[in-house]
């Protein structure tokens, strides 16, 4: 009835090519973003903000970032963890050295720092694929944690090893330290996430999009065509590091406020986020937000389904939630390998044919 | 001779022997990435749990007493028995027969023609799942496993040494025990695997799927029996493992150790997981003894990878692995 093409005239080329061709769509976008700007601010509280927003928007960030690397290129990433610890680190040296420097411009070059080293740990990427390529990304995973670790420049010379992020401020609000408002945390993150995923969705509509998805689909085809693979490659390499490293930068100096590498930025993290962008859906921008919030609000339903509402011991808990997370993730597989996009997507299509069953 | 090669030398045997246990775990891994193409990235905690179930059959513990005081408030931990060593060691390997059965059953009886990284998810899946079953049902803490394996510094081997060199190498005798299990491990698999019928039929199906479904193969038979058989060979890997440094979660770490394995060997190829084995366990040894007191220690965590990721970019399908052939 109100989901379809029909009735909205498209009178310039402007209004071809626009990113919701449906006026639904259009307007549902507008409405989830005047929530998320207008009313959630207003609500949020410190439990909502630190259980629940702030890592879903921190991961969504990252999601984005492997999605447009292993979703868009088809270059399986096992190395996130490591790439967000080096958001993290950079991030964390520059506003140190530079004080007075705004944060936003210090998260963004963490970001930039990341895609170097992002390019660095693609390059094996031009000669080897597919699961020799995955393992090889644990190499800069499991490296550059150890790199954080053992070299003290990169902590300060800290006794403990951590890193601690000073407070900022922005337009005289503080977004990082102890004495930030939930608030101030919930917009830093959205005004990121929101600018950052506009970017990666017209990106991926591009040119380079196109060349990132011709090199997935099979690469010596794209090569034949006249898609240079060295440039492709690494320039998804690149941006999907900036990505990962903005938010590791942000997961470090909003959300966590003080980060042990091994800890915050482990092996588990580049699981975890390889499962946001499977579970979302792979090559796809809402499957990233999808994924990340079906897998930042999980694990907090299930502990105060068990801990809070059963009252079991909460390393029993730990274990079920283990349990738990894994089969619901090959569950997922089986039933809608495509992700929660592809759900999205078909649930989509009946809505333009309803009432109608074709 | 002087000290400084005898002990490298005895850092690199040290490393071989290290590297034996290493090409086990890589070994379960190629055994299915040859027959199903599923990169199993469970083969660590498939270690885990084997070793977590023979330790609770050894013991008489009860199985998930920690969800059931939970729930109905009892107090029961143990049957009160303890089993010997080969009936436990013999009913754990009937529990991983089950367990692939199972893992066929529920999942990769639904996942057929699914792209690659789907099924490797799906057993990362696995693993997280089995991680908190293990955990459920045998209790979190950390178990001794004593299956009667020697343990502590071969005499033998060190008075040898010493009358040969003046210099007596520390050699564990439980490495040495793995090496020789790992020796008659691999020996047995290929002979199986030359010599059988359903060796046979393995290797049809680790060459050409549809070519072996169509001379009357069954698909489905082959897989539980090879992801039966990568269990007895976690069983044996966690056997080894647990013996060294007890069943704890860390044990299930060793599958990220068997990776760079993989990689510099080769994904299909049995020796190449064996000599890959020898190979990393050496070279991280030795790399930990010349350079690593230089540069602030715990080279062991990358080292193997950034070998395995150098070597890749000049031999891409590992030392062993078939030719990538790719066509349009």
């Amino acid at each position: 009835m109100f989901y379809r093409e029909a009735g909205d005239f498209k009178t310039r080329y402007v209004d071809d090519s626009q990113t919701f061709p449906i006026r639904f769509d259009r307007w549902r976008y507008y409405a989830v973003l005047a929530v998320a700007f207008g009313v959630v601010p207003f609500l949020i509280n410190d439990y909502w903000a630190n259980a629940v927003f702030v890592p879903f928007l921190i991961y969504a960030i990252a999601a984005i970032g492997l999605n447009i690397l292993t979703g868009y290129c088809g270059q399986v990433s096992l190395g996130t963890g490591g790439f967000m610890a080096v958001g993290a680190y950079a991030c964390y040296k520059l506003m140190t050295a530079f004080p007075e420097v705004s944060i936003l411009i210090h998260v963004l070059l963490a970001g930039g720092i990341t895609a170097l080293v992002g390019v660095l740990f693609g390059l094996p990427s031009l000669r080897i694929k597919g699961f020799y390529l995955a393992v090889a990304t644990l190499a800069a995973q499991f490296f550059l944690v150890w790199l954080f670790n053992k070299v003290p420049w990169f902590y300060n010379y800290s006794a403990s090893g951590q890193i601690n992020a000073p407070e900022r401020t922005i337009f005289g609000q503080a977004v990082t330290g102890a004495a930030t408002t939930p608030a101030a945390k919930y917009l830093f993150c959205l005004v990121i996430l929101f600018s950052l995923a506009w970017l990666a969705r017209n990106l991926t509509r591009g040119t380079i999009g196109r060349k990132w998805m011709a090199i997935r689909d099979m690469d010596i085809a794209a090569e034949i065509i006249g898609v240079n693979p060295l440039t492709t490659k690494l320039s998804a390499f690149a941006v999907s590091s900036f990505y990962i490293g903005v938010a590791g930068a942000l997961f470090f100096a909003v959300y966590l406020g003080a980060a042990e590498v091994g800890e915050a930025f482990g092996i588990q993290k580049s699981f975890l986020v390889l499962f946001m962008v499977i579970i979302g859906g792979l090559g796809s921008i809402f499957g990233s937000f999808a994924g990340a919030a079906f897998l930042v609000l999980m694990p907090v339903l299930l502990k105060n389904l068990l801990v809070g509402t059963l009252g079991w011991p909460t390393d029993l808990a730990a274990h079920i939630e283990l349990m738990i997370v894994g089969g619901l993730i090959v569950l997922f597989l089986i039933v809608e390998p495509h992700g929660l996009a592809q759900l999205w997507r078909v649930a989509k299509e009946k809505l333009r044919l309803w009432p109608f069953p074709h | 001779m002087p000290d400084e090669i005898l002990y490298a030398a005895e850092a690199g045997l040290n490393g071989l022997m290290a590297g034996v246990l290493y090409a086990l775990v890589a070994l379960g891994f190629v055994l299915i990435f040859k027959a199903s193409g599923i990169f199993n990235y469970a083969q660590g905690v498939l270690a885990l749990f084997a070793a977590l179930t023979l330790v609770g059959f050894q013991n008489g513990q009860v199985p998930f007493a920690h969800l059931i005081n939970a729930i109905f408030g009892t107090q029961i931990h143990e049957f009160g028995w303890h089993l010997p060593a080969v009936v436990a060691i013999l009913l754990t390997g009937a529990v991983m027969v089950l367990l692939a059965i199972l893992i066929e059953r529920l999942i990769l009886k639904h996942l057929v023609n699914q792209a690659p990284i789907i099924l490797f998810m799906a057993t990362i899946g696995l693993a997280y799942f089995l991680e908190g079953f293990g955990d459920i049902m045998w209790g979190a803490d950390i178990k001794k496993l004593d299956v009667g394996l020697p343990q502590g510094i071969s005499d033998t081997v060190e008075s040898v040494t010493d009358s040969l060199f003046g210099y007596g190498f520390f050699i564990d005798r439980l490495d040495i025990v793995a090496t020789v299990v790992a020796a008659l491990l691999v020996l047995s698999l290929t002979l199986f695997s030359q010599f059988t019928k359903y060796g046979r039929a393995l290797r049809a199906v680790a060459d050409d799927h549809q070519a072996a479904l169509s001379v009357g193969i069954s698909l489905r038979f082959i897989w539980v029996m090879v992801w039966s058989i990568a269990g007895i060979v976690a069983l044996v890997a966690g056997v080894m493992w647990g013996a060294k440094s007890g069943v704890q979660f860390s044990l299930s770490l060793i599958a990220l150790k068997a990776l760079p394995v993989l990689m510099l060997g080769g994904f299909t190829s049995i020796p190449g997981a064996i000599v890959g084995g020898l190979i990393i366990g050496m070279g991280e040894k030795l790399f930990e003894f010349f350079v690593g007191p230089m540069i602030g220690g715990a080279t062991e965590n990358w080292f193997a990878y950034v070998l395995a990721l150098l070597f890749l970019v000049f031999r891409p399908q590992g030392l062993f692995g078939e030719r990538i052939i790719e066509r349009v």
